[in-house]
């Protein structure tokens, strides 16, 4: 979160400029969409010696205005990643490929640049992410000390139930749901196009957790497109209009949430196993974990725990469509 | 063996707001107790001040009858906490986080699913989940009686929550560690619990 200035009167004219064109362009074009995302970091194994890590290697995701989309995945799977590669935020050693489009044109590195933090925003996963040495205020209206920007923040933080006091706190103060409820409030202080989500509900209670999601869910309702990056399925399943399963680097399957209504509608059996982990479902679990990306198998990376796998399971498995949703595995029918 | 909390009252600053007021609590190390209570109702405080990170202001935290400050070394009961990235060291890798704990088994570690190739890695080179696993099995050590698991599973996967949650209650109910559960999911609670208590029911009682 920097706290530059200088954004004047100038550029937020081009800016309303730009935005009328794209809103023309966004009758039909989803407003992010990503094919074929891969993202791979280089590591020094031994030496001088170089290695190549893929730790996403198929995504597929679509979101469109008033949308929610949650992609919902096993901690460790790269998720997060996903966010950091919207945002042109990864780390210097780490290679991106596939293709993103906002709005129907491509997000190059210089257009992420100018349109992150204002249509496109990012909540970020733990707390780390604020300046430790920064009160809670200033960090949030980004250095504003303008009238507007204090009003803003303050109905914002009503909205939340954090009292006005917590502006003059820093972040190492506050309990962990409050945090969370600080981070949050970042993303309500521009109007934006694209809320990328990422872990937002850790540690708050249910009822504030349900309550965070409902105010994501109210700007998908207002015409942004929200992309919730979460484990917790059970939640995303109240609020979010699609489900993308994320294991191992690929998703595996797009799904409504009204197909996690019964085990049969589901598609995938990794999709299947994590229905009947939901402690109202049994509470069972299958043994294994997600492969490590050094050592994944070919073809598809859940037949190491898959009750169904076969010989044929090894080769090169496509994204399909399967009863209106999109499931990579060839047994799903 | 028997963990009691009297009448403990506890606050952060002298002017600061009243966390816990007068708060009891007894179990038994057979006992697997699931604690709710919104986020601010001071769960967290409750788990540090039962581990010993925390002095109450007033009142006494009784181990089998012995202040709990009164045990040297070791401390019998461990607290896991909700966010692993900040319970281990950043600058070492987190074999040595394992080597922190009490002589841990190997059927620990492989109980909860911890990868050989994670023990050279740091901390930020894994995931929350993974670290997750490693801050359990060095609270799992040999003289370890309670453990305080504060939020443990909320940044796990479904698949994940229930693997390590199997795992845990059989550990506990095998070595008869009493175990203390907190978490917001109540169907979680229910499904791994002996008892339950609502931080807010007891609160409106004392007043």
């Amino acid at each position: 979160m920097s706290g530059k200035k200088g954004n004047t009167s100038d550029s937020r004219k081009n800016r309303s400029d730009e935005q009328t064109m794209r809103d023309v362009q966004r009758e039909d074009a989803p407003v992010l969409k990503i094919e074929h995302m891969s993202i791979s970091f280089t590591q020094y194994d031994r030496g001088m010696h170089q290695t190549s890590l893929p730790v996403i290697r198929d995504l597929d995701v679509e979101v469109h205005g008033g949308e929610m989309v949650a992609v919902v995945g096993s901690s460790g799977s790269g998720k997060s990643l996903l966010a950091h590669g919207v945002m042109g935020v990864l780390p210097y050693n780490a290679d991106m490929g596939g293709r993103i489009t906002y709005c129907g044109e491509e997000l190059a590195k210089e257009r992420i640049k100018k349109l992150r933090g204002r249509e496109i925003v990012l909540v970020p996963q733990s707390i780390a992410y604020l300046n430790p040495l920064m009160k809670i205020g200033p960090q949030i209206r980004r250095g504003s000390k303008a009238t507007e920007a204090r009003k803003k923040l303050r109905g914002i933080f009503r909205r939340y139930e954090l009292d006005a006091g917590v502006e003059e706190l820093y972040p190492f103060e506050l309990s962990g749901g409050m945090n969370r409820r600080v981070l949050i409030s970042t993303a309500l202080m521009e109007e934006p196009k694209l809320v990328i989500a990422d872990e937002p509900t850790p540690g708050l209670d249910l009822a504030v957790a349900k309550r965070a999601m409902a105010h994501f869910r109210e700007l998908a309702d207002m015409g942004a497109g929200v992309l919730v990056i979460t484990h917790d399925l059970e939640l995303a399943l109240e609020v979010a209009d699609r489900i993308a399963v994320f294991y191992a680097g690929t998703t595996v399957e797009e799904a409504s949430v009204q197909d996690f209504e019964h085990e049969e509608t589901l598609r995938h059996p990794y999709t299947k196993a994590l229905w009947r982990a939901m402690p109202r479902h049994g509470f069972q679990y299958i043994e294994g974990t997600q492969p490590y990306v050094k050592n994944l198998p070919t073809g598809c990376s859940f037949a190491p725990r898959c009750p169904h796998c076969g010989a044929e399971c090894a080769g090169e498995i496509d994204y399909r469509i399967v009863r209106g949703g999109k499931v990579r595995c060839i047994r799903a029918e | 063996m028997k963990l009691e909390i009297k009448n403990v009252s506890y606050r952060y600053t002298s002017k600061g707001r009243q966390i816990l007021k007068d708060f009891s609590l007894s179990m038994e190390n057979t006992e697997r107790v699931g604690l709710t209570a919104p986020s601010g109702y001071g769960k967290t405080t409750l788990c540090q001040l039962l581990s010993g990170y925390l002095k109450p202001n007033q009142g006494e935290i009784l181990l089998d009858g012995r202040p709990l400050d009164s045990y040297q070394g070791y401390c019998p009961v461990q607290m896991v906490w909700q966010q692993p990235e900040f319970a281990v060291n950043p600058r070492l890798p987190l074999g040595e986080a394992i080597k922190e704990g009490d002589e841990i088994e190997e059927r620990v570690i492989r109980g909860l699913g911890i990868e050989p190739d994670w023990f050279g890695r740091f901390p930020t080179e894994l995931s929350g989940g993974e670290l997750q696993r490693f801050s359990l099995a060095r609270a799992l050590g040999k003289r370890t009686r309670f453990l305080i698991a504060d939020e443990i599973s909320t940044m796990l996967d479904l698949i994940t929550q229930s693997q390590i949650w199997h795992f845990l209650v059989e550990e506990v109910e095998k070595r008869q560690i009493g175990l203390i559960a907190v978490s917001h999911n109540p169907e979680l609670i229910d499904r791994v619990c002996t008892r339950k208590i609502d931080l807010r029911l007891l609160d409106e009682k004392n007043r």
